[in-house]
Protein backbone atom coordinates (compact mmCIF):
# COMPACT_ATOMS: atom_id res chain seq x y z
CA UNK A 1 0.00 0.00 0.00
CA UNK A 2 1.65 3.29 -0.91
CA UNK A 3 1.79 6.58 1.10
CA UNK A 4 -0.56 7.67 -1.42
CA UNK A 5 -3.15 5.23 -1.19
CA UNK A 6 -3.43 5.59 2.64
CA UNK A 7 -4.00 9.26 2.15
CA UNK A 8 -6.71 8.71 -0.10
CA UNK A 9 -8.51 5.88 2.29
CA UNK A 10 -7.68 8.20 5.34
CA UNK A 11 -10.00 11.00 3.06
CA UNK A 12 -12.54 9.03 2.27
CA UNK A 13 -13.11 7.39 5.84
CA UNK A 14 -12.85 11.18 7.38
CA UNK A 15 -15.69 12.36 4.14
CA UNK A 16 -17.82 9.32 5.62
CA UNK A 17 -17.09 10.43 9.03
CA UNK A 18 -18.31 13.56 8.45
CA UNK A 19 -21.65 13.46 6.23
CA UNK A 20 -23.08 10.09 7.34
CA UNK A 21 -23.62 11.28 11.18
CA UNK A 22 -25.25 14.81 10.00
CA UNK A 23 -27.24 12.34 7.64
CA UNK A 24 -28.41 10.54 10.45
CA UNK A 25 -28.93 13.80 12.82
CA UNK A 26 -31.19 15.39 9.42
CA UNK A 27 -32.99 11.91 9.38
CA UNK A 28 -33.91 12.38 13.29
CA UNK A 29 -34.74 15.45 12.83
CA UNK A 30 -37.73 14.63 9.85
CA UNK A 31 -38.35 11.11 11.61
CA UNK A 32 -38.42 12.45 14.98
CA UNK A 33 -40.95 15.36 14.21
CA UNK A 34 -43.75 12.74 11.58
CA UNK A 35 -43.46 10.36 14.62
CA UNK A 36 -45.02 13.24 16.64
CA UNK A 37 -47.22 14.28 13.94
CA UNK A 38 -45.27 17.44 13.94
CA UNK A 39 -43.04 18.20 10.48
CA UNK A 40 -39.69 18.90 11.48
CA UNK A 41 -37.67 21.66 9.78
CA UNK A 42 -38.92 22.90 6.97
CA UNK A 43 -37.52 26.15 5.89
CA UNK A 44 -33.71 25.77 6.11
CA UNK A 45 -32.22 25.04 2.60
CA UNK A 46 -35.52 25.12 0.45
CA UNK A 47 -36.40 21.24 0.45
CA UNK A 48 -37.65 19.68 3.34
CA UNK A 49 -35.09 21.72 5.28
CA UNK A 50 -31.97 20.01 4.41
CA UNK A 51 -29.98 22.46 5.24
CA UNK A 52 -31.26 22.62 9.20
CA UNK A 53 -28.13 20.66 10.55
CA UNK A 54 -25.94 23.56 8.23
CA UNK A 55 -27.42 26.32 9.46
CA UNK A 56 -27.15 24.86 13.79
CA UNK A 57 -23.49 24.16 12.50
CA UNK A 58 -23.36 27.68 12.01
CA UNK A 59 -25.07 29.37 14.68
CA UNK A 60 -22.98 27.34 16.99
CA UNK A 61 -20.10 28.25 15.61
CA UNK A 62 -21.05 32.28 16.49
CA UNK A 63 -21.62 31.55 19.87
CA UNK A 64 -18.89 32.32 22.77
CA UNK A 65 -16.69 29.80 24.11
CA UNK A 66 -16.78 30.05 27.84
CA UNK A 67 -15.10 28.43 30.42
CA UNK A 68 -16.41 27.73 33.91
CA UNK A 69 -14.16 29.87 36.12
CA UNK A 70 -13.66 26.93 38.61
CA UNK A 71 -12.47 24.54 35.45
CA UNK A 72 -9.64 22.40 34.79
CA UNK A 73 -9.17 24.23 31.63
CA UNK A 74 -6.75 21.95 30.09
CA UNK A 75 -9.24 18.86 30.29
CA UNK A 76 -12.02 20.93 29.98
CA UNK A 77 -11.07 22.30 26.50
CA UNK A 78 -9.39 18.23 25.92
CA UNK A 79 -12.89 16.24 26.78
CA UNK A 80 -14.99 17.25 22.91
CA UNK A 81 -11.76 15.78 21.29
CA UNK A 82 -11.98 12.76 23.44
CA UNK A 83 -15.60 11.98 22.90
CA UNK A 84 -15.68 12.14 19.10
CA UNK A 85 -11.83 10.84 17.75
CA UNK A 86 -12.45 7.27 18.96
CA UNK A 87 -15.42 7.06 16.28
CA UNK A 88 -13.09 8.30 14.07
CA UNK A 89 -10.61 6.09 14.39
CA UNK A 90 -13.03 2.94 14.43
CA UNK A 91 -14.88 3.88 10.97
CA UNK A 92 -11.33 3.21 9.75
CA UNK A 93 -11.41 -0.44 10.60
CA UNK A 94 -15.14 -1.25 9.41
CA UNK A 95 -15.29 -2.91 6.20
CA UNK A 96 -17.80 -1.26 3.63
CA UNK A 97 -17.61 -4.09 0.86
CA UNK A 98 -16.68 -6.92 -0.06
CA UNK A 99 -12.36 -7.04 -0.98
CA UNK A 100 -10.39 -4.60 0.04
CA UNK A 101 -13.00 -1.85 0.32
CA UNK A 102 -12.39 -1.10 4.10
CA UNK A 103 -10.24 1.86 5.39
CA UNK A 104 -7.53 -0.67 7.05
CA UNK A 105 -7.91 -4.53 7.34
CA UNK A 106 -7.23 -5.25 11.07
CA UNK A 107 -6.50 -8.74 12.43
CA UNK A 108 -7.63 -8.21 15.60
CA UNK A 109 -10.01 -5.54 14.23
CA UNK A 110 -13.45 -6.44 17.32
CA UNK A 111 -10.69 -6.10 20.02
CA UNK A 112 -9.46 -2.83 18.56
CA UNK A 113 -13.05 -1.82 17.70
CA UNK A 114 -14.43 -1.90 21.22
CA UNK A 115 -11.75 -0.69 23.08
CA UNK A 116 -11.54 2.50 20.95
CA UNK A 117 -15.33 3.04 21.00
CA UNK A 118 -14.74 2.30 24.91
CA UNK A 119 -12.63 5.42 24.89
CA UNK A 120 -15.07 7.79 23.67
CA UNK A 121 -17.07 7.67 27.18
CA UNK A 122 -14.19 8.80 28.48
CA UNK A 123 -14.70 12.48 26.79
CA UNK A 124 -17.87 12.15 29.07
CA UNK A 125 -16.19 11.55 32.09
CA UNK A 126 -13.34 13.96 31.43
CA UNK A 127 -16.06 16.90 30.60
CA UNK A 128 -17.88 16.51 34.16
CA UNK A 129 -14.81 16.08 36.02
CA UNK A 130 -13.47 19.34 34.67
CA UNK A 131 -16.67 21.48 34.43
CA UNK A 132 -16.74 22.14 38.15
CA UNK A 133 -20.54 21.61 38.45
CA UNK A 134 -22.19 18.94 40.33
CA UNK A 135 -24.91 18.15 37.94
CA UNK A 136 -21.73 17.75 35.47
CA UNK A 137 -20.51 15.71 38.04
CA UNK A 138 -23.81 13.67 38.49
CA UNK A 139 -23.99 12.93 34.81
CA UNK A 140 -20.56 11.74 34.43
CA UNK A 141 -20.42 8.86 37.14
CA UNK A 142 -24.07 7.70 36.09
CA UNK A 143 -21.79 7.74 32.58
CA UNK A 144 -18.82 5.32 34.30
CA UNK A 145 -21.55 3.47 36.03
CA UNK A 146 -23.26 2.83 32.93
CA UNK A 147 -20.30 2.12 30.98
CA UNK A 148 -19.22 -0.65 33.35
CA UNK A 149 -22.71 -2.06 33.36
CA UNK A 150 -23.17 -2.20 29.70
CA UNK A 151 -19.52 -3.00 28.30
CA UNK A 152 -19.72 -6.61 29.56
CA UNK A 153 -22.58 -7.32 27.54
CA UNK A 154 -21.39 -5.49 23.96
CA UNK A 155 -18.33 -7.37 24.37
CA UNK A 156 -19.77 -11.09 25.25
CA UNK A 157 -21.88 -10.73 22.41
CA UNK A 158 -19.24 -9.61 20.26
CA UNK A 159 -16.64 -12.61 21.49
CA UNK A 160 -19.62 -15.11 20.59
CA UNK A 161 -19.31 -13.62 17.12
CA UNK A 162 -15.93 -13.99 16.95
CA UNK A 163 -16.38 -17.59 18.22
CA UNK A 164 -18.82 -18.36 15.34
CA UNK A 165 -16.20 -17.21 12.53
CA UNK A 166 -12.87 -18.29 14.16
CA UNK A 167 -11.24 -15.02 13.74
CA UNK A 168 -11.13 -11.67 15.11
CA UNK A 169 -10.57 -9.30 12.20
CA UNK A 170 -13.59 -7.95 10.84
CA UNK A 171 -13.40 -8.80 7.33
CA UNK A 172 -12.16 -12.29 8.00
CA UNK A 173 -15.86 -12.36 9.84
CA UNK A 174 -17.38 -11.17 7.45
CA UNK A 175 -15.90 -14.11 4.81
CA UNK A 176 -17.26 -16.44 7.33
CA UNK A 177 -20.51 -14.97 7.13
CA UNK A 178 -23.86 -17.53 6.37
CA UNK A 179 -26.97 -16.56 6.01
CA UNK A 180 -28.21 -18.88 8.83
CA UNK A 181 -26.54 -17.10 11.47
CA UNK A 182 -28.61 -14.52 11.65
CA UNK A 183 -31.01 -16.83 13.49
CA UNK A 184 -27.98 -18.20 15.44
CA UNK A 185 -26.70 -15.10 16.66
CA UNK A 186 -30.18 -13.04 16.76
CA UNK A 187 -30.12 -12.71 20.58
CA UNK A 188 -26.74 -11.58 20.57
CA UNK A 189 -27.63 -8.93 18.02
CA UNK A 190 -30.02 -7.63 20.36
CA UNK A 191 -27.65 -7.83 23.49
CA UNK A 192 -25.27 -5.75 21.20
CA UNK A 193 -27.09 -3.31 20.09
CA UNK A 194 -29.00 -2.46 23.48
CA UNK A 195 -25.74 -2.01 24.90
CA UNK A 196 -24.09 0.03 22.25
CA UNK A 197 -27.34 2.43 22.89
CA UNK A 198 -26.65 2.53 26.10
CA UNK A 199 -23.05 2.96 25.99
CA UNK A 200 -23.94 5.80 23.59
CA UNK A 201 -26.36 7.12 25.91
CA UNK A 202 -29.15 7.52 23.90
CA UNK A 203 -32.71 6.99 24.86
CA UNK A 204 -34.19 5.20 26.56
CA UNK A 205 -30.79 4.90 28.24
CA UNK A 206 -30.10 8.87 28.38
CA UNK A 207 -29.98 8.67 31.95
CA UNK A 208 -26.84 10.25 32.71
CA UNK A 209 -27.48 13.25 30.03
CA UNK A 210 -31.12 13.19 30.94
CA UNK A 211 -31.92 17.07 30.25
CA UNK A 212 -34.92 17.54 32.36
CA UNK A 213 -33.26 16.50 35.67
CA UNK A 214 -29.70 17.20 35.52
CA UNK A 215 -29.18 19.56 32.44
CA UNK A 216 -27.40 17.71 30.29
CA UNK A 217 -25.36 16.23 32.32
CA UNK A 218 -21.29 16.35 31.13
CA UNK A 219 -22.05 18.58 28.75
CA UNK A 220 -23.95 21.72 31.28
CA UNK A 221 -21.14 23.81 30.85
CA UNK A 222 -20.46 23.48 27.44
CA UNK A 223 -21.38 25.67 24.99
CA UNK A 224 -20.72 27.02 21.14
CA UNK A 225 -18.72 24.81 19.32
CA UNK A 226 -17.44 22.35 22.03
CA UNK A 227 -21.21 21.22 22.60
CA UNK A 228 -21.80 20.97 19.06
CA UNK A 229 -18.91 18.51 18.99
CA UNK A 230 -19.79 16.55 21.73
CA UNK A 231 -23.36 16.26 19.55
CA UNK A 232 -21.75 15.24 16.66
CA UNK A 233 -19.51 12.55 18.61
CA UNK A 234 -23.73 11.45 19.42
CA UNK A 235 -24.63 10.58 15.64
CA UNK A 236 -20.68 9.51 14.76
CA UNK A 237 -21.18 6.82 17.45
CA UNK A 238 -24.59 5.76 16.16
CA UNK A 239 -23.21 5.56 12.62
CA UNK A 240 -20.58 3.34 14.49
CA UNK A 241 -22.69 1.12 16.17
CA UNK A 242 -24.98 0.92 13.55
CA UNK A 243 -22.33 -0.17 11.07
CA UNK A 244 -20.72 -2.46 13.56
CA UNK A 245 -23.76 -4.49 14.72
CA UNK A 246 -24.43 -4.27 10.71
CA UNK A 247 -21.09 -5.63 10.17
CA UNK A 248 -20.98 -8.23 13.26
CA UNK A 249 -24.49 -9.48 13.41
CA UNK A 250 -26.21 -8.83 9.60
CA UNK A 251 -23.93 -9.62 7.33
CA UNK A 252 -22.41 -6.54 6.39
CA UNK A 253 -21.92 -6.20 2.45
CA UNK A 254 -23.89 -9.81 2.01
CA UNK A 255 -26.62 -9.52 -0.28
CA UNK A 256 -27.79 -10.08 -3.54
CA UNK A 257 -25.60 -8.65 -5.91
CA UNK A 258 -23.24 -8.15 -3.50
CA UNK A 259 -20.25 -8.13 -5.75
CA UNK A 260 -21.18 -4.92 -7.20
CA UNK A 261 -23.34 -3.51 -4.92
CA UNK A 262 -21.91 -4.57 -1.66
CA UNK A 263 -21.28 -1.26 -0.33
CA UNK A 264 -24.54 0.21 -0.76
CA UNK A 265 -25.76 -2.95 1.39
CA UNK A 266 -23.73 -2.36 4.49
CA UNK A 267 -24.95 1.55 3.93
CA UNK A 268 -28.28 -0.05 3.87
CA UNK A 269 -28.33 -2.04 7.02
CA UNK A 270 -26.86 0.54 8.54
CA UNK A 271 -29.55 2.94 7.93
CA UNK A 272 -32.33 0.94 8.69
CA UNK A 273 -30.22 0.39 12.16
CA UNK A 274 -30.39 4.09 12.95
CA UNK A 275 -33.62 4.44 12.05
CA UNK A 276 -34.28 1.74 14.06
CA UNK A 277 -32.13 3.93 16.79
CA UNK A 278 -34.20 7.28 15.57
CA UNK A 279 -37.86 4.93 16.63
CA UNK A 280 -36.80 4.16 19.93
CA UNK A 281 -36.07 7.29 21.45
CA UNK A 282 -39.19 8.31 19.94
CA UNK A 283 -41.31 5.49 21.45
CA UNK A 284 -39.72 5.09 24.92
CA UNK A 285 -39.49 6.91 28.13
CA UNK A 286 -36.06 7.47 29.87
CA UNK A 287 -35.15 4.23 32.20
CA UNK A 288 -34.32 5.09 35.69
CA UNK A 289 -31.35 4.77 36.88
CA UNK A 290 -31.86 1.79 38.89
CA UNK A 291 -33.52 -0.07 36.10
CA UNK A 292 -30.69 0.57 33.74
CA UNK A 293 -28.21 -0.99 35.94
CA UNK A 294 -30.81 -3.72 36.28
CA UNK A 295 -31.74 -4.39 32.88
CA UNK A 296 -27.40 -4.42 32.43
CA UNK A 297 -26.99 -7.48 34.88
CA UNK A 298 -29.74 -9.87 35.30
CA UNK A 299 -30.88 -9.46 31.45
CA UNK A 300 -28.17 -8.70 28.83
CA UNK A 301 -25.34 -10.15 30.42
CA UNK A 302 -27.49 -13.82 31.02
CA UNK A 303 -28.58 -13.23 27.79
CA UNK A 304 -24.84 -13.00 26.37
CA UNK A 305 -23.72 -15.75 28.42
CA UNK A 306 -26.42 -18.13 27.00
CA UNK A 307 -25.71 -16.73 23.25
CA UNK A 308 -22.47 -17.49 23.92
CA UNK A 309 -22.83 -21.33 25.06
CA UNK A 310 -25.40 -21.70 22.36
CA UNK A 311 -22.66 -20.09 20.21
CA UNK A 312 -20.42 -22.58 21.70
CA UNK A 313 -22.45 -25.81 21.50
CA UNK A 314 -23.43 -24.99 17.25
CA UNK A 315 -19.69 -24.90 16.46
CA UNK A 316 -18.52 -27.92 18.07
CA UNK A 317 -21.50 -29.77 16.75
CA UNK A 318 -20.51 -28.64 12.90
CA UNK A 319 -17.08 -28.92 13.66
CA UNK B 1 -49.85 -3.24 38.78
CA UNK B 2 -51.31 -2.67 35.02
CA UNK B 3 -53.16 -5.64 33.48
CA UNK B 4 -50.59 -8.46 32.20
CA UNK B 5 -50.10 -8.75 28.18
CA UNK B 6 -49.89 -11.96 27.34
CA UNK B 7 -46.75 -12.05 25.67
CA UNK B 8 -43.64 -10.44 27.36
CA UNK B 9 -42.61 -7.25 25.59
CA UNK B 10 -45.98 -6.67 23.73
CA UNK B 11 -46.45 -3.24 25.09
CA UNK B 12 -43.17 -2.57 24.19
CA UNK B 13 -44.40 -3.13 20.43
CA UNK B 14 -47.19 -1.62 20.72
CA UNK B 15 -45.06 1.52 21.43
CA UNK B 16 -43.22 1.22 18.63
CA UNK B 17 -46.49 0.57 16.79
CA UNK B 18 -48.14 4.22 17.83
CA UNK B 19 -45.24 6.07 16.21
CA UNK B 20 -44.66 4.58 13.27
CA UNK B 21 -48.59 4.64 12.60
CA UNK B 22 -48.14 8.57 13.79
CA UNK B 23 -45.24 8.98 11.40
CA UNK B 24 -47.17 7.46 8.26
CA UNK B 25 -50.12 9.98 8.83
CA UNK B 26 -50.70 13.78 7.92
CA UNK B 27 -48.67 16.00 10.76
CA UNK B 28 -50.98 18.40 12.58
CA UNK B 29 -48.65 21.35 11.84
CA UNK B 30 -50.23 24.52 10.52
CA UNK B 31 -48.26 26.24 7.87
CA UNK B 32 -49.50 29.40 9.68
CA UNK B 33 -47.57 32.55 7.94
CA UNK B 34 -48.17 30.55 4.58
CA UNK B 35 -51.39 28.87 5.09
CA UNK B 36 -53.68 31.07 6.64
CA UNK B 37 -55.37 28.54 9.26
CA UNK B 38 -59.30 28.27 8.51
CA UNK B 39 -61.06 29.90 11.42
CA UNK B 40 -64.53 28.37 12.55
CA UNK B 41 -67.09 30.61 11.82
CA UNK B 42 -67.71 33.47 14.33
CA UNK B 43 -64.30 33.56 15.48
CA UNK B 44 -63.61 36.47 17.69
CA UNK B 45 -60.09 38.06 16.42
CA UNK B 46 -61.15 41.91 16.99
CA UNK B 47 -64.44 44.01 17.27
CA UNK B 48 -65.38 45.82 14.17
CA UNK B 49 -67.29 49.06 14.10
CA UNK B 50 -70.03 50.10 11.34
CA UNK B 51 -69.47 53.90 12.22
CA UNK B 52 -73.04 54.79 9.94
CA UNK B 53 -75.16 52.50 12.58
CA UNK B 54 -73.63 54.41 15.67
CA UNK B 55 -75.44 56.96 17.33
CA UNK B 56 -73.01 57.82 20.00
CA UNK B 57 -75.21 56.17 22.27
CA UNK B 58 -72.26 55.14 24.69
CA UNK B 59 -73.95 51.71 25.95
CA UNK B 60 -71.15 49.83 25.07
CA UNK B 61 -68.56 52.06 26.62
CA UNK B 62 -70.22 51.91 29.57
CA UNK B 63 -71.28 47.99 29.72
CA UNK B 64 -67.42 47.42 29.07
CA UNK B 65 -66.71 45.47 32.15
CA UNK B 66 -62.49 46.68 31.00
CA UNK B 67 -63.48 50.39 29.93
CA UNK B 68 -61.55 49.84 27.23
CA UNK B 69 -63.63 52.07 24.74
CA UNK B 70 -63.57 55.65 24.72
CA UNK B 71 -66.01 57.74 23.11
CA UNK B 72 -65.57 61.53 22.07
CA UNK B 73 -68.86 63.40 20.79
CA UNK B 74 -70.86 66.64 20.07
CA UNK B 75 -73.58 67.63 19.09
CA UNK B 76 -74.96 69.69 15.77
CA UNK B 77 -77.83 71.05 14.95
CA UNK B 78 -80.00 70.19 12.23
CA UNK B 79 -82.04 72.83 10.66
CA UNK B 80 -86.38 72.46 11.00
CA UNK B 81 -87.15 71.12 7.43
CA UNK B 82 -90.71 73.29 7.30
CA UNK B 83 -91.09 76.73 8.73
CA UNK B 84 -92.18 76.90 11.98
CA UNK B 85 -90.95 73.74 13.31
CA UNK B 86 -88.09 73.50 15.93
CA UNK B 87 -84.54 72.81 14.98
CA UNK B 88 -83.41 69.22 15.78
CA UNK B 89 -79.96 68.24 16.99
CA UNK B 90 -78.01 65.34 16.02
CA UNK B 91 -74.81 63.35 17.59
CA UNK B 92 -71.78 63.69 15.69
CA UNK B 93 -68.96 60.36 16.58
CA UNK B 94 -65.75 62.55 16.64
CA UNK B 95 -63.81 59.73 18.43
CA UNK B 96 -64.73 55.86 18.56
CA UNK B 97 -61.53 53.61 19.98
CA UNK B 98 -61.21 49.83 21.54
CA UNK B 99 -57.70 49.43 23.56
CA UNK B 100 -57.31 45.90 22.92
CA UNK B 101 -54.98 45.68 25.43
CA UNK B 102 -57.41 46.19 27.89
CA UNK B 103 -59.92 44.34 25.86
CA UNK B 104 -60.71 41.02 27.22
CA UNK B 105 -62.87 39.84 24.57
CA UNK B 106 -65.87 39.39 25.93
CA UNK B 107 -68.07 40.73 23.45
CA UNK B 108 -70.49 42.77 25.44
CA UNK B 109 -70.37 45.94 23.63
CA UNK B 110 -71.23 43.71 19.90
CA UNK B 111 -73.87 42.25 22.36
CA UNK B 112 -75.67 45.56 23.66
CA UNK B 113 -75.03 47.72 20.73
CA UNK B 114 -79.11 48.25 19.88
CA UNK B 115 -78.40 49.27 16.44
CA UNK B 116 -75.74 46.97 14.87
CA UNK B 117 -72.76 49.14 14.85
CA UNK B 118 -70.64 46.45 16.49
CA UNK B 119 -69.53 43.37 15.07
CA UNK B 120 -67.38 40.72 15.48
CA UNK B 121 -63.88 40.29 12.61
CA UNK B 122 -62.01 36.78 12.50
CA UNK B 123 -59.25 39.22 11.30
CA UNK B 124 -56.34 38.47 14.35
CA UNK B 125 -53.31 39.40 12.63
CA UNK B 126 -52.34 43.07 14.60
CA UNK B 127 -49.91 42.32 17.10
CA UNK B 128 -47.82 45.06 17.57
CA UNK B 129 -44.45 45.50 19.20
CA UNK B 130 -45.62 48.93 21.16
CA UNK B 131 -48.65 48.38 23.98
CA UNK B 132 -49.92 52.10 23.14
CA UNK B 133 -50.81 50.87 19.24
CA UNK B 134 -53.41 48.30 20.33
CA UNK B 135 -55.53 51.43 21.42
CA UNK B 136 -57.16 51.42 17.14
CA UNK B 137 -59.41 54.30 16.58
CA UNK B 138 -62.15 54.52 14.59
CA UNK B 139 -60.55 54.58 10.66
CA UNK B 140 -58.89 51.09 11.34
CA UNK B 141 -62.25 49.48 13.05
CA UNK B 142 -64.85 50.60 10.35
CA UNK B 143 -61.90 49.38 7.99
CA UNK B 144 -61.99 45.89 9.71
CA UNK B 145 -65.85 46.44 8.98
CA UNK B 146 -64.93 44.62 5.65
CA UNK B 147 -63.47 41.63 7.49
CA UNK B 148 -66.85 40.81 8.74
CA UNK B 149 -68.13 37.49 7.46
CA UNK B 150 -71.90 37.65 6.25
CA UNK B 151 -74.17 36.61 8.88
CA UNK B 152 -75.10 32.67 8.87
CA UNK B 153 -77.68 31.34 6.91
CA UNK B 154 -81.28 31.38 8.84
CA UNK B 155 -82.94 27.59 9.70
CA UNK B 156 -84.62 26.31 6.82
CA UNK B 157 -88.20 27.09 8.37
CA UNK B 158 -86.74 30.19 10.59
CA UNK B 159 -89.03 33.08 11.01
CA UNK B 160 -88.34 35.86 8.33
CA UNK B 161 -85.72 38.71 9.87
CA UNK B 162 -88.30 41.74 11.01
CA UNK B 163 -85.94 44.05 8.50
CA UNK B 164 -87.26 42.08 5.45
CA UNK B 165 -90.34 42.05 6.50
CA UNK B 166 -90.39 45.51 7.31
CA UNK B 167 -89.22 46.39 4.22
CA UNK B 168 -91.49 43.91 2.28
CA UNK B 169 -94.66 45.26 3.66
CA UNK B 170 -93.75 49.21 2.54
CA UNK B 171 -92.75 47.92 -0.94
CA UNK B 172 -96.44 46.30 -0.73
CA UNK B 173 -98.24 49.20 0.32
CA UNK B 174 -96.21 51.07 -2.46
CA UNK B 175 -97.28 49.17 -5.52
CA UNK B 176 -100.40 49.13 -3.84
CA UNK B 177 -100.89 52.96 -3.75
CA UNK B 178 -99.25 53.37 -7.46
CA UNK B 179 -101.58 50.37 -8.93
CA UNK B 180 -104.11 52.68 -7.25
CA UNK B 181 -103.41 55.94 -8.28
CA UNK B 182 -103.09 54.30 -12.18
CA UNK B 183 -106.33 52.97 -12.09
CA UNK B 184 -107.63 56.25 -10.90
CA UNK B 185 -105.59 58.04 -13.64
CA UNK B 186 -107.21 55.74 -16.62
CA UNK B 187 -110.90 55.41 -14.97
CA UNK B 188 -110.76 59.72 -14.66
CA UNK B 189 -110.27 61.60 -17.65
CA UNK B 190 -106.45 61.69 -18.63
CA UNK B 191 -106.19 65.49 -17.88
CA UNK B 192 -106.42 64.45 -14.77
CA UNK B 193 -102.90 65.00 -13.00
CA UNK B 194 -101.65 61.99 -11.33
CA UNK B 195 -100.54 62.51 -7.67
CA UNK B 196 -96.99 61.95 -7.39
CA UNK B 197 -96.81 58.38 -5.16
CA UNK B 198 -95.57 58.89 -1.84
CA UNK B 199 -91.65 57.59 -0.65
CA UNK B 200 -92.54 54.17 0.61
CA UNK B 201 -89.44 54.02 2.51
CA UNK B 202 -89.96 53.75 6.20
Amino acid sequence: MTLFEVLVRLVLVLLCFLVLPLVIGQTEHKVMGHMQARVGPIYAGGFHGWAQLVADGVKFAQKEDVVPAGADRRVFRLAPAVALIPYMVVLIAIPLGPGDLVGRSIDAGVFFVLAVMGVGVLGSLMAGWASANKFSLLGALRTAAQLMAYELPMLLAAASVAMAAGTLSLTGILGEWQWWWLPWQAVGAVVFFTAGLAELQRPPFDMPVADSEIIFGAYTEYTGLRFALFLLAEYAGILVLCALTTVLFLGGWHGPWSGDVGWLWTLLKTGLLAFVVIWLRVSYPRLREDQLQKLAWTGLIPLALGQLVLTGIVRVATA
Amino acid sequence: MTRMSKFPGAGLAKGLAVTLRTMTKRSVTQGYPEVLPELPPRSRGVIALFEENCTVCMLCARECPDWCIYIDSHKEVVPAKEPGARDRTRNVLDRFAIDFALCMYCGICVEVCPFDALFWSPEFEYATEDIQQLTHEKDTLRAWMWTVPAPPALDERAEEPKELTMARRAADKLAKEQAQAASEASGASASEASEAPEDGTP
